[in-house]
């Protein structure tokens, strides 16, 4: 069981924020706390890249869902690139396609922050 | 735990008790995908169940106060999977909607909500001596 967590900033002032692994009870502390970071640093608009998570649960939807509602206070949102068939599905059975930005590919994905 | 229907062949009965503990619920999600995986199930079913066990388990884990075993119970038919997944702890049954919780609780409420979406039969057994089973079918196919 492993979660990678990679934050870059992109050429076009975006943050990104690169998860790798499986997201469940045990590793969304990790997702959570680099999120809560970005945020306390005062940046607003985000990218989470999804492509390389090979599973998530609730608690890790519930991190995500953490994130965008702090970032929304500010004005600001939170795109996910997401690929993976399995994991779509789980938005989509939640409803969560109807409340992110999710995209298949990365530069979409900053393209509609601006 | 309901018997299967006499139409169905029975295979057997797998058990597994881990501890209520986050680090154990990938135990959990990974043994029953090596279960589902000797019955033909299909590739998207068997993440299907994975899923559905790992919320299980981690009700259990996040509204235990303390860390208890969980028991984790598979019987295997030739055409369903039964899980049982329980612990010793009583627990009010959850309202589950035919829609996602609204999402203003950070996710709270989506695991038994997913449980229902991708199983085909949940059940949801509280007794205030024995604590807290809940019970999960996925058939072949369905």
């Amino acid at each position: 069981m492993d979660i990678k967590v990679h934050v870059r900033e992109s050429d076009d002032d975006a943050f990104v924020v690169e998860l790798g692994g499986e997201i469940d009870v045990y590793t969304s502390p990790k997702v959570k706390d680099a999120i809560t970071e970005l945020i306390d640093q005062g940046h607003y608009n985000l990218v989470i890249n999804l492509e390389k998570v090979r599973y998530i649960d609730s608690t890790g939807l519930g991190v995500l869902i953490g994130g965008l509602k702090r970032v929304r206070e500010h004005g600001g949102t939170v795109n996910l690139v997401c690929t993976n068939p399995q994991i779509k599905k789980i938005f989509d059975i939640t409803g969560l396609v109807k409340i992110f930005g999710i995209f298949d590919d990365e530069s979409s994905a900053k393209k509609a922050l601006a | 735990m309901n018997a299967p229907e006499p139409t169905s062949e029975f295979l057997g009965r797998f058990e597994l008790r881990i501890p209520g503990r986050p680090d154990s619920v990938a135990v959990a999600r990974l043994t029953v995908a090596a279960i589902a995986n000797r019955l033909p199930f299909s590739v998207e079913a068997i993440e299907d169940l994975k899923l559905a066990v790992a919320e299980a388990c981690t009700i259990c884990i996040t509204q235990a106060a303390g860390s208890e075993a969980i028991d984790i119970t598979c019987d295997a038919s030739s055409d369903r999977l039964i899980i049982a997944v329980r612990d010793g702890r009583y627990r009010d049954r959850p309202e589950v909607g035919k829609h996602p919780p609204v999402v203003a609780v950070e996710g709270e409420g989506l695991g038994i909500f997913l449980i229902q979406a991708l199983m085909d039969k949940l059940e949801y057994n509280v007794d205030p001596h024995a604590g807290t089973e809940l019970v999960m079918t996925k058939r072949v196919g369905a």
